[in-house]
This record gives C-alpha cells, sequence and structure tokens, in this order.
C-alpha cells in the first residue's frame, strides 16, 4: 500500500511522535498523490462496468455526463482521503488502545471495550437500520407481528438492538480467544454448524434476513478498528501471531447476528 | 441536482454514524486508560480524513454510481422478463453477467477490503499480497452474487447454497496454509458494505419482484448473504495456490 511513511509498523508506538514530526508536508502531497492514483485504479472496474452495461447492453449514453464526472472525482477523492486517514488515525488509534489494555492488564475493561465498541457501532450502522425497517415490513406481511405502524417500528427497534448486541458479543468472544489462543476455525465452524441446526428450526421468513443480517454489520469505519484492535491485542501479547491470531473478529461480528436473529425469530414465533 | 441538500444530509449522517465510535474511543481512552493520544494532532488530521473521506465517496456514489447501477439493473430485468433475449439460459443471460461484473466491480472498491487487505499486507511483511488477495474477495463475491441471481429466478431455498457453501469453506480449512484463514475468514465479513450493499440489494429486490412466482419480501433478502461464504472459498483457495505455485517454482 502506498502512503508507507504513515506507517510505522515494528516501531512501539510511545517512540512515534519523535519521529512523524518534523517538516513532512511535501511527502503528505506526494503520497496523497500517490493514494489517488490508486483509487483512480481501484475504480476502474465498476466504471468499465457500467459503460460497458450502459453503451453496448443498453444502447444509451448517460444524460448528465458532468455530473457523473463530477461523481467520480467526488469517489475517487474520498476513497484517497480515506485511506490516507486510516493510516493516520485509525489504525494506530486502535493499536496503541489495544496495547494500552495489555499493559494497564484489566481483563475487566478490555471486555467492556470490545462490547462497547461492538455493539455502539453497530446499533447506529444506517444500512443495518434500513435492513430491520425492510424485515419488519416483512414480518407484519407474513403475518408474524400485527400489520401496524407501531408494531412495525417495535419489532424494527427489537431487531437492531439483538444485531448490535450480537456484535457486542462477537468481539467479546474474538477478544477472548485472542487472549486465550484458541484457534480461529474450531469456533467458527462450530458457530456455522449452529446456524446450520438453526435454519431447519427458525421460522423461513426470518431465515434470509438472518443471513442478510450478519453481512450488514460492518460498516466502513467499525472494520479498520475493529481490525486494528485485534492486531494490537495479537502484537502486544507475548506469544501470540499477529497474521493468526489478529485477525478474525470481524469474522465473528458477521456470524452472531445469525445465531441471534434466529433466536430472536423463534423466540417471537 | 440538489448539491446542497446532499452534502448536508451526507455530512450530518456520517457525523452520526462516527458518533458512538468517537464516544466509545474518548470514553475509554480518557476515563479507563487514562491516558493522552500519542499524537493528538495526527489522529485528529486523520480522523477529519476519514469523515470527510466516507462523506465525498457517499456524494460521489450517490451521484454518479447508484443512480446509473439502479436504473441498469431495472432495464436488464425488463428486457429479460419480456423475453427479447430468448429462451433458458440467453433469456437472463445479461443479468447474470451484469451480477457478476457489478459483485466484482464492487468488490474492488470496498474501502473496508482495502483497509483489512492494506493491514494483512503490513503485518505479513509483504508475503500477503494486497492486490491478489482483494482480487481473490472480488471474484469470490461475482460468483456468490451470481449464485445468488440464479437462486431468485429459479425459486431454490436460500439455505441449501449457504450450507454448501460453508461445507466447502470448512474442507478448504483443513488443508488452507494456517496463517490465512483467519484472514480468510474476515474478508468473508468485510465485503459487502457500502458500494456492494445498495447495488445489489437494489437487483435483488428488483428480480423478486419481477420474476413471476417470486415474493420481493421472502426471495429478495439474502443476496448479500451470498457474497461472504464464496469470498472466504475464494481466499482459501487463492492461499492454497500461492503456497502451490511457490513450492514449485
Amino acid at each position: 500500500m502506498a502512503l508507507n511513511f504513515l506507517s510505522l509498523p515494528d516501531i512501539p508506538p510511545r517512540l512515534r511522535p519523535k519521529l512523524v514530526r518534523g517538516p513532512r508536508i511535501p511527502p503528505v502531497l506526494r503520497d496523497l498523490a500517490r493514494a489517488f492514483g490508486d483509487s483512480v485504479r481501484d475504480l476502474t472496474p465498476i466504471v468499465s462496468v457500467i459503460a460497458f452495461f450502459q453503451i453496448l447492453v443498453l444502447g444509451q449514453a448517460p444524460d448528465d455526463f458532468l455530473t457523473i464526472l463530477a461523481g467520480m472525482l467526488c469517489v475517487a477523492a474520498g476513497l484517497t482521503l480515506f485511506v490516507a486517514g486510516l493510516e493516520m488515525a485509525l489504525f494506530p488509534l486502535g493499536e496503541s488502545m489495544a496495547n494500552g489494555f495489555v499493559h494497564k492488564g484489566s481483563l475487566s475493561a478490555l471486555i467492556a471495550f470490545a462490547f462497547a465498541l461492538g455493539f455502539g457501532t453497530t446499533v447506529a450502522e444506517p444500512a443495518l437500520i434500513a435492513v430491520c425497517a425492510e424485515a419488519a415490513r416483512a414480518a407484519a406481511v407474513a403475518g408474524v407481528i400485527a400489520d401496524d405502524p407501531a408494531a412495525i417500528a417495535r419489532y424494527a427497534l427489537e431487531l437492531r438492538f439483538v444485531v448490535a448486541f450480537a456484535v457486542g458479543i462477537a468481539i467479546v468472544i474474538g477478544v477472548t480467544r485472542i487472549l486465550m489462543g484458541w484457534p480461529i476455525h474450531w469456533l467458527i465452524i462450530g458457530g456455522y454448524a449452529l446456524v446450520v441446526v438453526m435454519t431447519t428450526l427458525a421460522p423461513r421468513e426470518i431465515i434470509s434476513i438472518a443471513y442478510d443480517s450478519g453481512a450488514v454489520t460492518t460498516s466502513t469505519i467499525t472494520v479498520p478498528m475493529v481490525t486494528a484492535l485485534g492486531v494490537g491485542l495479537a502484537s502486544s501479547i507475548r506469544g501470540r501471531n499477529p497474521m493468526l491470531d489478529g485477525f478474525g473478529l470481524i469474522a465473528f461480528a458477521s456470524l452472531t447476528p445469525m445465531i441471534f436473529v434466529m433466536g430472536y425469530g423463534m423466540a417471537t414465533n | 441536482m440538489d448539491w446542497a441538500g446532499l452534502i448536508f444530509s451526507t455530512f450530518f449522517g456520517t457525523l452520526r454514524d462516527v458518533f458512538p465510535i468517537v464516544l466509545v474511543v474518548v470514553v475509554f481512552q480518557f476515563l479507563v486508560l487514562r491516558r493522552g493520544l500519542a499524537n493528538p494532532a495526527r489522529v485528529l488530521t486523520g480522523f477529519v480524513f476519514v469523515v470527510l473521506g466516507i462523506v465525498l465517496f457517499l456524494i460521489g456514489l450517490e451521484t454518479a454510481i447508484f443512480p446509473l447501477g439502479r436504473g441498469m439493473a431495472e432495464q436488464l430485468i425488463t428486457q429479460a422478463i419480456s423475453g427479447v433475449n430468448g429462451d433458458g439460459w440467453l433469456r437472463y443471460g445479461w443479468i447474470y453477467l451484469f451480477a457478476f461484473a457489478i459483485g466484482f466491480s464492487t468488490t474492488m472498491a470496498e474501502p473496508s477490503l482495502i483497509a483489512v487487505a492494506g493491514k494483512a499486507g503490513d503485518i505479513s511483511g509483504g508475503s500477503v499480497g494486497v492486490f491478489g488477495l482483494r482480487l481473490a474477495v472480488a471474484l469470490g463475491v461475482a460468483t456468490g452474487i451470481t449464485l445468488g441471481v440464479y437462486r431468485i429466478i429459479h425459486g431454490l431455498p436460500i439455505h441449501w447454497f449457504i450450507i454448501a457453501g460453508y461445507l466447502v469453506v470448512v474442507m478448504l480449512t483443513a488443508t488452507a496454509p494456517r496463517k490465512m484463514v483467519p484472514l480468510a475468514y474476515d474478508s468473508g465479513g468485510v465485503t459487502t458494505s457500502t458500494v456492494t450493499v445498495p447495488l445489489v440489494a437494489a437487483l435483488g429486490l428488483g428480480l423478486a419482484g419481477a420474476v413471476p412466482g417470486r415474493n420481493p419480501l421472502i426471495d429478495g433478502f439474502g443476496l448479500i448473504a451470498f457474497a461472504a461464504p464464496f469470498a472466504i472459498i475464494s481466499v482459501l483457495a487463492y492461499a492454497q495456490l500461492s503456497v502451490t505455485m511457490s513450492r514449485k517454482g
């Protein structure tokens, strides 16, 4: 990845400030320019796909070419800033906090942080709010709940809290795994076995929603923070390998919502 | 195009989205860990970059990509239902190609995947290829979404596909290089986010509403869920392949 000057992986966080202070405006601009080039490359496939289908398959040119061009520039600039901000803020912050918890040695504080990070970032997630609202409408049509606005709103809110709680629990399980050094595949495979068993028992309307809720929970800011937490913990604890133990938190966050939402569907049925 | 309204609503929407994270970080950093930031100015600048970046990214998607993508999904579905493309496989041929292409191209532009792949490249000391990893994930998502579209068109139960997918994941886990397994599982979760979900959901709901005999409320959901297992499969396969290749070479 570009922006190498911003990531100093092998230097302990308390030594970093000295190294990054100093005249750094020119390299920032140079690296932003390089990151912009990367963003353009990352966006080329989607532009080609849209152009291909628009012009060759549907045989029409887009109406407002200038608006689209301005929009594409916004997307590329936004992606560039986001990637730069990741390396400057989210990754170092997540890792230094993980390191702080290990040095403080308080297990309960770490567990509380893990839960708050998972729950807090999920409960306000727009994609989740949208899916829950759709799901509540589906449930009303299927006759699971009464077909009036109050019942629908209540069902959507409950579903949102169920998913947010599930993600909180997921990060707690994932952090516990890193601390104990358990291999990830038994937990994940066991979890999916549970999903399979629950699929046969849960009401049919809830199954697709449960599966989708697992996929929409991890947002653009949550993912880097949670990844940095895992990698930071695994690097701070002796005997843990960042590659082997640091990743996997996101995997739990996509698994537990399926289990909890199907459980919720079975409980309310 | 109401730029002012769009900028305003996107900006405040993003702030509302970022607020819980800032709250959790501030509470734990200053009240529980009780220590200042190592480099407050840089972290603050970075945070501003992240927020501005997401705002610009979303504004761009809303003006340039989403309206075109949704419109194309609708038109392709109308064409297919009317049967102008022929019968059998041909009837939905463009839809399958569109599903594959959209799955692939939106995943390549997904910011969370860029973040995770970059981190993996960093801490593996370069032994995990960042671009190769993202390519593998994108191909997996494309395959998953295409199969998901097949399921909606033919009205098959979703859990057959998902369970079969995870059975393959279990088998590949047993043989894949151990260090790649957690990363592969994570790739399943990060593939579907800002760019992929709105376009794929529009395709799924549109198809389920248009294909005779499908109920959008039951068949329209679940298309996103196809992305995860297939992304995991393709990353595990990619890991296996790179190990095999390096042994031979």
